[in-house]
């Protein structure tokens, strides 16, 4: 029993919610408790069920694991390929964290079609675990922009004023990316043809692949572009800010705190080991976007009247450290960034439900609107200002952790990129401490909020598990940079290596073409 | 007992777990005495700690306890560990110490106010992190409590959060002090990437092993972890955030932002030594700034009315003479003026803290006067503090302050101008603190009668902590009387083993330029009578100013106008940051970056896209009308023309 659940622990997490989803069709929507505590309660037990992934996952190996490989249109070489790694598994409990806690925070949010919010949060769930379980490429693709139409049902049903707009900016935007990307997935499939005679989808497979880096640059860039504006990175990430500020409190967390992670994802887990001379060649340009983006979103950051706008834009400058870090190529700094992915979804994550939190007392999110919160509802300022200072980046907490790998990593090899992207640390202190002031110091002279009820029992229990984990990462990191630290020295060993073989054998052909041409010389 | 030396961060640490779960609950009494017994353990246990290495043998002083791995990734390494060698265990005695006396102090001060427990809270979490910064093995942990340190300053200066200007000045110290940080942080990268390592023991013993003096990077670690230390120490240009810091509560004043926190830069320049000695360079930019930060903020001392702003403009200028004392290569005795300006000035903040809560709160020493004869014990403790701070021969700070004017002049880094800038500092420092004196303490009380009839000394609590303070103000030089007054400097004899490397390195290139000058007893003798004569005279002049002749500050300062305004309003040096830096970036920020870059440009941009394509096809759609006959009429046009272009062409 236990032997056949951890041979296909993969596939049951990935499809449970989907199951639980299809099973949620049959209920009465008038049953609307039975719903809620349905969903919760499958998303809780889906997160125990995911557990033993971190307990059995040997460290000490690089290579995938907990591996299902099944062919499914075999004349086509598609196949249904699950495995993780060290960086998946993060990613992978990260959702499974996150999930319930969403859930449980919507209770009161969400009062319209909750039959409905709940199946398409638990077809989310499914989707976002595919793509970061998925090594067949068909099989991500289908799993990214099937994850794309319940996020924009929830953008676009349960949003704000301006929810149409922002839905369909969020779903032009990443389409046009996955679009270029199925391009590139096809055109590495046929070359992989070419090169074998074999059709194959499979991640393993098309790894095999060596590409001239000419041909590499076009596959890479339009991998990256599906990925940046995931990410997403300067100057792509208009569309966050909108779609953050109609979505649900729900939507925006998982927005942020998985969502985004799949652009990084993405570059870790194929640009870089798929066409690691592209890569290479394009440190420069995405370092400097990336710097780009840390600075310009604090900044932009700063001067936002809007929470969640501020929350958003404060994203684009948090995963530019994160690109920082994993095109900085080397061990520290790809580590950071893993675990400044997880940082980010913890820490924004816990911000948007605090704003949820206030939204939902007050039907306000301007900053100006508030003032002197911190006198009415202690519990709640307490845990803003953790979450707060996790978010600049305090020693102890778990934002340092990240930041300091990827910026310590970056100094390594580019002095000059790890010191502009240092000075983000205190722009973050800038907005952050601003906005709270702002929101929680001061006089309490607004009639509204003298009315502010500080945070309830449901509230806390939300908020709780994220702020364990944020001292947790901040004080023991090891439990979780022990489980990548593998996987990722063997990624960056292999792309460096396949990079050199491209180098060596462009060379060799430069000169054997060089040779031919002097031979034709000395004949003559 | 060196085993069990991680108690000493452990009880804080302890005191501010018990207050936030069970402290909202409890009474003020228990909340106050959970708080200072905590630190009193920790005390006690630094103590047994000092005794234990008092024993080791002469040049082995130094015992590390590593409790685990902290992060891990690839070839870096950070561990939380301790160090505890002569230099972190004089700071765990003096952070201990003060915080203790001071403590005992807040429970009479605070009493009453609403946010008691999270006062207590907040400081137990300040000892914690301040032990973590001078008890670290490592660079990172070292980082972590400078960081946690700079968190509790930025709590306890907006702790009365409800006026905004107290939460603007936290804020801003925050700010200010993560400019210094970035300095810090960028120098730890260049330490790791130069050594392989942060771990003290080691990066000191390659240092000194395989660079040699003048070396291009050990100057860029040193400025760079000096710029970390400007901003923590408040010097010249980052010191703008302390005088702001005294929104907080009094004791908060004396203890975070005169006796320990502020003095970490200090400690920071001296436990990096080796690297400092390493680069000349970056000594004499240390020496510069110390010493001009010494006389800068003592000139904007003289002026002010606010009896906190006087003694933190008083703070910055004489943590300036402990920078210049590290600058001069005098570390340990930037360290012994370190910990006698934590007792004095400890003393002078509670001293204003009971004047405070004899005033109601007021802190203009116009409106005071007279308050010698309502509260004796404050004003014979702030006498004596003051006495100390002014460098009256006997009194404490007059040993430390001696020998760091005496090396600024005689050490092979020192020169003329360094001294002279510490000596008249000096003078000014004893101008400002004995007007301070005379204005509060002497004359008649000047407050109204709704305030001057609820002037009276303060609890017990408070006045016990003042005479502790006052009494190691008076004999806490002792321990460290120079070799000229026959006292064979035992603090310095205690500190060598942190220094021996430095020593060495100086002595092997002052060899190699053959630098070797004995300065005589005679100039020693000489220099300090010169200082105490300046000093008497600041003196003289406060009393004839302030005592004798209580029209002429007045008559000076109108006949001085601009240069008293430009003092006054301190040399308008946040006005300038605010206009060339804040504003600014405010700004750029909003109108370009946000309205125009973002909104106009690149969304632009994007629903351009979107429009152009709706417009084709709204454009193209108008040809699709569905009318067999305009379709039949397009048919026979197109027929016409291609009849057309066949027969004609």
């Amino acid at each position: 029993m236990i032997d056949f659940y951890l041979n296909h622990i993969l596939t049951i997490i990935t499809f449970l919610p989907l199951i639980g989803a299809i099973f949620l069709l049959f209920v009465n929507k008038e049953n609307v408790g039975f719903i809620r505590n349905f969903a919760l309660f499958l998303t809780l037990v889906l997160f125990l069920l995911s557990l033993p992934l971190y307990f059995k996952f040997d460290s000490a190996s690089a290579g995938f694991q907990f591996e299902e490989k099944v062919s499914w249109l075999p004349s086509l070489g598609v196949s249904y390929h699950l495995a993780i790694d060290g960086i998946s598994l993060l990613l992978v409990l990260l959702t499974t964290f996150l999930t319930p806690i969403v859930i449980l925070s919507s209770r009161t949010a969400i009062t319209k079609r909750i039959k409905e919010y709940m199946i398409v949060f638990l077809m989310l769930e499914t989707g976002m675990l595919g793509v970061f379980c998925a090594l067949d490429l068909f099989l991500f693709y289908i799993f990214w922009e099937g994850m794309l139409i319940p996020m924009y049902f929830i953008i676009g049903v349960w949003g704000g004023k301006r929810k149409i707009y922002a839905a369909i900016k969020f779903f032009m935007f990443t389409m046009f990316g996955g679009v270029l990307m199925l391009v590139a997935i096809l055109s590495l499939y046929f070359i992989h043809f070419k090169q074998t005679g074999v059709y194959s989808f499979d991640f393993t497979d098309l790894n095999q692949v060596l590409l001239a880096s000419k041909g590499q640059v076009w596959l890479f860039l339009a991998f990256s572009l599906a990925f940046a504006i995931k990410v997403p990175m300067f100057p792509l990430h208009t569309w966050l800010p909108d779609a953050h500020v109609e979505a649900p409190t729900g939507g925006s967390v998982i927005l942020a705190g998985v969502l985004l992670k799949m652009g990084t994802y993405g570059f870790l887990r194929f640009c870089i080991p798929l066409f690691p001379n592209a890569s290479h060649s394009y440190i420069g340009l995405i370092s400097i976007l990336a710097i780009i983006g840390i600075i310009y979103g604090a900044l932009v950051s700063m001067v936002q009247p809007d929470l969640k706008k501020m929350v958003a834009y404060s994203s684009v400058s948090h995963l530019g450290f994160v690109m920082l870090g994993i095109f900085a190529l080397n061990v520290t700094s790809v580590q950071g960034s893993i675990i400044q992915m997880i940082n980010h979804g913890l820490s924004t994550g816990a911000l948007f439900l605090i704003v949820g939190m206030i939204y939902e007392r007050r039907h306000t999110r301007l900053i100006s609107d508030f003032g002197g919160l911190a006198r009415q509802m202690p519990v709640f300022v307490t845990f803003f200002m953790i979450i707060t200072l996790s978010s600049i980046g305090l020693p102890g907490l778990n934002g340092f952790v990240g930041e300091f790998l990827i910026l310590l990593g970056t100094f390594q090899t580019h002095k000059i990129f790890a010191i502009f992207a240092a000075s983000g640390v205190i722009f973050a202190a800038v907005y952050m401490l601003w906005m709270f002031q702002r929101v929680n110091f001061g006089k309490l002279d607004n009639p509204e909020n003298q009315k502010l009820k500080d945070l309830n029992w449901r509230e806390i229990t939300v908020l709780v598990p994220i702020v364990v984990f944020c001292f947790w990462i901040g004080v023991y990191p090891s439990t979780f940079l022990g489980k990548t630290e593998a996987t990722v020295t063997k990624l960056l060993q292999d792309a460096q290596l396949k990079r050199e073989k491209v180098i060596t054998y462009e060379n060799s052909l430069k000169k054997s073409q060089i040779e031919w041409v002097s031979n034709q010389v000395s004949e003559e | 007992m060196l085993d069990y030396v991680w108690l000493v961060p452990l009880f804080p640490l302890l005191g501010v777990i018990f207050n936030t779960i069970f402290g909202w609950k409890l009474k003020e009494k228990v909340v106050g005495i959970i708080g200072s017994t905590t630190i009193g353990l920790s005390l006690l246990v630094s103590i047994l700690l000092l005794l234990d290495l008092l024993k080791l043998p002469e040049h082995h002083k130094i015992f590390e306890l590593t409790l685990f791995k902290w992060i891990a990734a690839g070839s870096f390494a950070a561990e939380i560990g301790f160090q505890i060698d002569p230099l972190s265990v004089i700071m765990m005695l003096v952070v201990t110490g003060v915080s203790f006396v001071i403590h005992i102090y807040s429970i009479g001060y605070m009493h009453g106010d609403r946010g008691f427990n999270r006062f207590f809270i907040f400081m137990n979490l300040f000892v914690f992190a301040m032990l973590l910064l001078v008890m670290a093995n490592n660079f990172l942990l070292m980082f972590v409590g400078w960081e946690g340190v700079g968190l509790c300053s930025y709590l306890l200066i907006g702790f009365w959060y409800e006026d905004n200007n107290n939460a603007d000045a936290g804020k801003k110290a925050f700010i200010v002090n993560r400019i210094g940080d970035f300095g810090f942080l960028l120098g730890i990268f260049l330490i790791f990437t130069t050594f392989g390592t942060i771990d003290f023991t080691d990066v000191f013993h390659k240092a000194a092993v395989n660079f040699h003096v003048g070396d291009g990077t050990m100057v860029a670690i040193a400025l760079l972890l000096f710029i970390g230390a400007v901003g923590k120490s408040a010097q010249l240009p980052l010191y703008v955030w302390l005088p702001d810091a005294m929104a907080g509560p009094t004791p908060v004043s004396a203890l975070i932002h005169a006796a320990t926190m502020v003095t970490a830069g200090v400690y920071m320049i001296a436990r990096t030594n080796v690297i400092y000695t390493l680069a000349p360079a970056a000594l004499m930019v240390v020496a510069i700034v110390g010493a001009l930060t010494a006389i800068y903020a003592a000139t904007i001392g003289i002026t002010q009315f606010d009896i906190k702003k006087v003694l933190a403009y008083s703070t910055i200028s004489q943590i300036g003479y402990m920078i210049l004392a590290c600058g001069v290569g005098a570390y340990s005795a930037g360290i012994f003026h370190l910990m006698t300006h934590a007792f004095f000035k400890a003393c002078l903040f509670l001293g204003a803290g009971s004047v405070m809560h004899a005033m109601s709160n007021n802190t203009d020493i116009r409106i005071m006067g007279g308050l010698r004869k309502y509260m004796p014990a404050t004003f014979w403790t702030f006498l004596l503090a003051t006495l100390a701070i002014s460098g009256i021969p006997g009194f404490s700070g007059f040993f430390s302050k001696d020998e760091i004017l005496w090396q600024s002049f005689s050490s092979s880094y020192g020169n003329f101008w360094l001294w002279i800038l510490g000596a008249v500092a000096a003078g000014i420092t004893a101008f400002y603190m004995f007007r301070l004196v005379f204005v509060t303490f002497y004359g008649k009380l000047r407050a109204d009668e709704e305030i001057a009839r609820h002037v009276h000394e303060s609890p017990k609590t408070m006045t016990v902590s003042l005479w502790i303070l006052a009494g190691l103000s008076v004999i806490g030089g002792f321990i460290g009387i120079p070799a000229i007054f026959g006292g064979g400097n035992r603090f310095e004899h205690f500190l060598e083993p942190v220094f021996e490397k430095s020593a060495a390195i100086r002595e092997s290139a002052m060899a190699v330029h053959g630098y070797a000058v004995e300065q005589g007893h005679s100039l020693e003798w000489t220099l300090m009578g010169i200082v105490f004569a300046i000093v008497l005279l600041g003196i003289g002049l406060a009393y004839l100013m302030y005592i004798k002749k209580t029209d002429l500050p007045g008559l000076v300062s109108r006949r001085i106008k601009p240069v008293y305004q430009l003092v006054f309003n301190k040399y308008y040096v946040d006005e300038i940051y605010n206009a060339l830096v804040v504003q600014p970036i405010k700004n750029v920020s909003d109108y370009l970056l946000w309205k125009f870059v973002d909104v106009k440009l690149i969304d632009g941009t994007v629903n351009g896209t979107g429009y152009l394509v709706r417009f084709a096809g709204r454009s193209l759609r108008t040809i699709q009308t569905g009318f067999v006959q305009n379709y039949a009429l397009v048919f026979i046009l197109g027929v016409v023309l291609l009849l057309l272009y066949v027969v004609f062409i």
